[in-house]
């Protein structure tokens, strides 16, 4: 099999990563709820992984991490945790779903929303985005880069742009976290959602969110945090704020793993590594006729993402003939990503989206290249 | 085997956050102490505390101070 579709979720993982999973699913107990071996093994792998990803994202401090089970629960919580009836919000075609409709829910009751577009080869309209940012905005919630056409937006200046007319800035780095360098300090971001199982190679199930100095949000779910017991209302430290019910312990244990083989290898060098790839496919594929590549290719800073359709086949059907007679894996139809779509029209086709890994090769560029000819 | 109480410092965290990093800076350095469960009559902090004999308070009081730790409270009682 060749797995072209990381983006999606990590296929190929360093084998610490299963072997810390393994380890930790016969080890440890519950988290922060006791003071006992087994439950202090698991409270130390949780707490060094915050420091771990504190350190990854420059956030002020391990407590500042709450995890989630994936960035659409982070981002929920952002959404609902800080909008209320009556604010402004800016976000833009470029966002997932997990952005769009609970801020589409949050338009129901009274929030009103700004979605700033792209021009023809999908990037952002900065322009239109600076003059969006302005007194009387709440929030800003804007991806770090496309799922679909990998375009990376320049986080550092929205996020000053944001600093200065005090809006807060809320950054989905599902496609980044793990391969782009993201520093909350610096970029002014006064949140950040991100899933653990993409970039970050760990295991499904591992997200979190990261809140900058100061912040403090709604939480969604409130229960059960290990401390405080007799309190009625949930503790608002952070970050049991956003960790309600038990952890997700033993994946956390492989987010661990893979965060610290990441800091070991080194961001640039795994980024490097996929980008080749990558553009290796992209200028191979270019040259087939009838062939549509969606994304600005100018800029070599992008998300190891290809996207593209041949004539006017069913994105669907090629996906599936690639799966059938290559065993090759792409992602196909419309990628949770329903404006950017509508900003490419291709709604009804959708989109055969190839994404790479650091660990795939330029064996498996030629095959998936070789293949898409044969169609 | 028999319980002895003896005089000791408790220490108390808002966060287990707190908690974990005063025993990751104390295993580190070597410092006195280890984390119990909050002991019954502290109704402040979170689940943990760090205790340790109260010969040792003065140096954990600093030792504190030096890691920026946040501290919650801090008590002397029998345990």
């Amino acid at each position: 099999m060749i797995y072209l579709d990381s983006s999606a979720t990590s296929f190929y993982r360093p084998p610490q990563v299963g072997e810390a999973v393994s380890r930790a699913i016969n080890s440890i107990g519950n988290a922060s709820r006791g003071v006992h071996e087994a439950s202090l093994i698991g409270g130390r792998i949780v707490f060094e992984t915050r420091q771990s990803l504190a350190e990854l994202f420059h956030a002020e401090g391990p407590e500042q991490v709450a995890f989630t089970a994936n960035a659409t629960e982070s981002l929920n919580m952002a959404i609902k945790g800080i909008l209320n009836p009556g604010d402004r919000a800016v976000t833009t075609v470029m966002e997932h779903n997990s952005v769009l409709r609970p801020l589409y829910e949050m338009e129901k009751v009274g929030v009103s929303l700004q979605i700033i577009g792209t021009d023809a080869s999908g990037r952002l309209d900065m322009a239109s985005l600076e003059k969006a940012i302005g007194s009387g905005i709440k929030a800003l919630f804007c991806t770090h880069a496309s799922n679909l056409t990998g375009n990376v937006n320049d986080i550092r200046r929205i996020g000053r742009w944001c600093r200065e007319k005090k809006v807060l800035f809320v950054v989905d780095a599902s496609q980044t976290a793990g391969i782009f360098p993201i520093d909350m300090e610096k970029d002014c971001i006064d949140i950040l959602c991100f899933t653990g199982h993409k970039g970050l190679m760990g295991p499904q199930g591992t997200g979190g969110i990261c809140l900058g100095k100061g912040i403090s949000i709604r939480p969604l779910v409130t229960g059960g945090s290990g401390i405080h017991t007799f309190d009625k209302e949930h503790p608002s430290c952070m970050p049991e704020a956003l960790e309600a019910g038990t952890l997700n312990g033993h994946g956390i244990a492989g987010l661990k793993a893979a965060i610290e083989y990441i800091l070991d290898t080194g961001i640039e060098l795994i980024r490097e590594k996929e980008q080749k790839l990558a553009k290796a496919f992209y200028e191979q594929v270019r040259e087939i006729p009838g062939i549509r590549i969606y994304g600005d290719f100018s800029d070599e800073n992008r998300v190891a993402i290809v996207s593209l359709n041949l004539g006017d086949e069913d994105s669907g059907e090629v996906s599936d003939w690639l799966s059938q007679n290559y065993n090759i894996c792409t992602r196909a139809g419309g990628h949770c990503a329903p404006l950017m779509h509508k900003a490419f029209g291709t709604v009804e086709q959708g989109m055969v989206r190839f994404s790479f890994s650091g660990f795939n090769s330029m064996e498996d560029v030629s095959a998936a290249v070789n293949a898409l000819k044969e169609f | 085997m028999a319980r002895i109480k003896q005089n000791k410092v408790v220490y108390t965290f808002s966060s287990t956050v707190w908690a974990l990093k005063m025993e990751q800076c104390c295993r580190e350095k070597m410092a006195a102490g280890r984390l119990i469960p909050i002991p019954k009559d502290i109704s402040a902090g979170c689940g943990m505390a760090w205790t340790a004999g109260i010969e040792e308070k003065a140096a954990l009081d600093k030792f504190i101070k030096e890691n920026e730790i946040e501290v919650e409270g801090i008590y002397e009682m029998l345990l």
